[in-house]
C-alpha cells in the first residue's frame, strides 16, 4: 500500500468539537480490526480502522467491493466482534445491541407480518403498549406515504414501499443510530431517486446520526455530510470527503453543483485507485 | 401449477360467469358424477356387479349401516384411535423437531438411529404392538403415532433450520432475546414446513390406524372392511373404504380453512397449489 494513501486518512479530529452540542463525537471506531481464521490460513477484513462519526451526522461511506464494509457493519451492530480494537458509543466501551435501527440490503420485513406489525416489530420486543405501538407505526408509515398500506402483508407491496417499510421499522424504536446498507441498491433508478428524497426528508426531520454504505458515489455525495473512502481489503480509511453542498439538496440537481462536480471526480479517482491495487493484489 | 395460477388470473380478467374456485369446484363434482356413473352403468354389463359392486348398491349399504347404529360405532373406533395418535405425533413431533433443531449435537447423534426406527415398515411393528398392548384402541393410537411423530418431526426440524438467516440477524439487532426470536421469527418462518407435515401425515394416521385394525382388532373400520372381504361381501368393502376416502378429504378441507387463517400472509396461489398437490 502507498504512504500517500494513508496520509490523507486525516482522521486525528480535537475534541474541543465536542463543545458544541451538535459536534459531540457519538460513535468512535478505534483501531477495529477483523480476521477471520480458517483451516487455509486467516484473511483481515479490517485492519486498525478508526473513524469518528459526530452526533446528528449523516455519514456515507463507499469502497471497493469485498473491502470489508459488510464486517465493519456487522461488527458496529452487534452481529460480529472485532478481532481487535473497538467501537465506542456515547463513550461507552460497547455499542448497546439495542441503540443501533438496522436497514439491510435485501428487503427484510417479516412476510408473515402485516406492514404495520413489522414497524411495531422493535416496540413489541421492548414491551412498548399495544396502542402505543400502533400510534407510532401509524405515525412512521404517514411520514413515508404508507398510511393506507398498513394492514398489507409484504408480498401484496411493491419493493419501493417494502424498502420504505424497512427504514421505518428501523426508526420505530427512536434508535442512537441509524445504519443503512446499500438500502436503494436492489431498486430500480426512479423508485431510487424518489426514496434518496424521502431519506433526506426523514433525516431533515428527525435529525438521526445516519451511517450510509453504498457502491454509489451519485448518492453517496449527494446524502451525505461527509463521505469515507475505505481502501481495498483489508479495509481502513483512505480519505474523509467534507460535502459542501447546501441543504435542503434534491438528488435529481446535483450535477448542476460545482462542488459535487469535483467530489465526484476526486472520490471517483480514489476509488478506481483502490480498485486497481486490489485486483493487482491477488484474482 | 404456475401456469395454471397465471391462466386462472388471466381468465378472472375476463370475468367469466363462476370464479376460477367455482369453476374448479363444479369441475371436480362432474368429475366424480361420470365416475360413478360409468361404475353403476359398467357393473353387471361390461363386468359382474360381484367383484367391485355398484355405487347405488354402496349407498343403500352406507344407509342402512348408518341406521342400524353400527357405523357410528366403527366410526369412532377408528377415528378415535386416529385422532389420539394423530394429537400426540404432532405434539411431540413438533417438541423433537424445535429440541433437535436447536441441539445441533443431540440431532447429529441421533440422525442415524431416527433413520433406522423410521425405516421399520409399519405392518412389521403392527404384530408386535397386538403383543404389548392388547387388541384394542392402544396398539393402533401407539401405530399411528410411530407414523404420524416422523413426519411432523422432519417437516419441523427442517422448517426451523431452512429460516434465513437474514430473519433472526435482524431480529437480533433489534433487541429479541431468545423467547421473542423463537416465538415471533423462528416459529411464525417455519410455519409453512410445520403446516405441510400435518397436512402430510392425515393419511398416514388412518394407514395406521387401519393396518393396527387389519392386524387384530375387536372394532373399526379397519375390521369391518376385512371382515366383509372375508365374506365375499365387496359391496361391504367398496363402503368402507368410500367413507375412508371421505375421512381424509373431510380432514385436509377442516385443515385447509385453518391453513389459509394461519398462513394468510403467503401469496394464494401458493396456498391454493399446496392444497391441490
Amino acid at each position: 500500500m502507498t504512504g500517500s494513501a494513508i496520509k490523507s486518512a486525516s482522521l486525528v479530529r480535537p475534541f474541543i468539537v465536542a463543545e458544541q452540542p451538535e459536534h459531540r463525537p457519538i460513535l468512535q471506531f478505534r483501531d477495529v480490526t477483523k480476521t477471520y481464521r480458517s483451516d487455509r490460513g486467516s484473511v483481515k477484513a479490517l485492519d486498525r480502522l478508526s473513524l469518528e462519526v459526530t452526533e446528528g451526522e449523516f455519514l456515507t461511506i463507499v469502497g471497493p467491493s469485498g473491502c470489508g464494509k459488510s464486517t465493519l457493519l456487522n461488527i458496529l451492530v452487534g452481529l460480529e466482534l472485532p478481532s481487535d480494537g473497538e467501537i465506542a458509543l456515547d463513550g461507552a466501551r460497547a455499542v448497546e445491541r439495542k441503540a443501533v435501527g438496522y436497514v439491510m440490503q435485501n428487503d427484510n420485513l417479516y412476510p408473515w407480518r402485516t406492514l404495520r406489525e413489522n414497524v411495531e416489530f422493535p416496540l413489541e420486543l421492548r414491551g412498548v403498549p399495544a396502542a402505543e405501538r400502533r400510534d407510532i407505526s401509524l405515525r412512521y408509515l404517514e411520514k413515508v406515504r404508507l398510511q393506507d398500506f398498513a394492514d398489507r402483508y409484504p408480498y401484496e407491496l411493491s419493493g419501493g414501499m417494502r424498502q420504505r417499510g424497512n427504514i421505518v421499522r428501523a426508526l420505530s424504536f427512536s434508535p442512537r443510530i441509524l445504519v443503512m446498507d446499500e438500502p436503494f441498491g436492489p431498486l430500480d433508478a426512479q423508485t431510487r431517486l424518489l426514496l434518496q428524497n424521502l431519506l433526506l426528508e426523514l433525516w431533515a426531520e428527525e435529525r438521526k446520526t445516519i451511517i450510509f454504505i453504498t457502491h454509489d458515489l451519485h448518492e453517496a455525495i449527494g446524502l451525505g455530510d461527509r463521505v469515507v473512502v475505505l481502501t481495498a481489503r483489508p479495509g481502513r480509511v483512505k480519505s474523509v470527503h467534507s460535502v459542501d453542498i447546501p441543504r435542503p439538496r434534491h438528488l435529481r440537481h446535483l450535477h448542476e453543483n460545482a462542488s459535487y462536480r469535483s467530489l465526484l471526480s476526486r472520490i471517483g479517482d480514489e476509488l478506481a485507485e483502490e480498485i486497481q491495487v486490489q485486483s493487482g493484489d491477488k484474482p | 401449477m404456475s401456469v395454471e395460477t397465471m391462466d386462472a388470473e388471466a381468465r378472472t380478467e375476463s370475468r367469466p360467469l363462476l370464479s376460477y374456485r367455482g369453476r374448479v369446484a363444479l369441475t371436480r363434482l362432474l368429475l366424480v358424477a361420470v365416475i360413478f356413473g360409468v361404475w353403476e352403468l359398467a357393473s353387471g354389463r361390461l363386468f359382474s356387479a360381484f367383484w367391485v359392486s355398484k355405487p347405488s348398491l354402496i349407498a343403500i349399504y352406507i344407509w342402512k349401516w348408518i341406521v342400524a347404529g353400527d357405523f357410528f360405532y366403527q366410526m369412532s373406533f377408528t377415528f378415535g384411535s386416529m385422532l389420539a395418535g394423530f394429537a400426540a405425533g404432532t405434539l411431540l413431533g413438533l417438541a423433537a423437531g424445535v429440541v433437535l433443531s436447536r441441539t445441533q449435537f443431540a440431532a447429529d447423534v441421533l440422525d442415524p438411529f431416527l433413520i433406522a426406527i423410521n425405516g421399520i415398515p409399519r405392518v412389521a411393528l403392527a404384530p408386535l404392538f397386538v403383543v404389548w398392548f392388547g387388541i384394542d384402541m392402544l396398539p393402533k393410537i401407539v401405530l399411528v403415532f410411530t407414523l404420524v411423530f416422523f413426519v411432523i418431526f422432519y417437516n419441523t426440524y427442517a422448517g426451523i433450520k431452512s429460516v434465513e438467516r437474514r430473519f433472526t440477524d435482524l431480529a437480533f439487532v433489534m433487541g429479541a432475546n431468545e423467547r421473542d426470536l423463537f416465538a415471533k421469527v423462528i416459529l411464525p418462518a417455519a410455519m409453512p414446513h410445520i403446516f405441510l407435515g400435518i397436512k402430510l401425515s392425515i393419511p398416514y394416521a388412518l394407514i395406521g390406524a387401519i393396518i393396527g385394525e387389519f392386524v387384530a382388532s375387536s372394532a373399526g373400520l379397519g375390521w369391518k372392511i376385512q371382515m366383509e372381504t372375508s365374506l365375499y361381501n365387496t359391496t361391504g368393502t367398496m363402503a368402507g373404504l368410500i367413507v375412508m376416502m371421505l375421512i381424509v378429504v373431510a380432514m385436509n378441507s377442516l385443515l385447509a380453512v385453518v391453513e389459509r387463517r394461519l398462513l394468510r400472509w403467503q401469496p394464494a396461489s401458493r396456498y391454493g397449489a399446496a392444497q391441490n398437490q
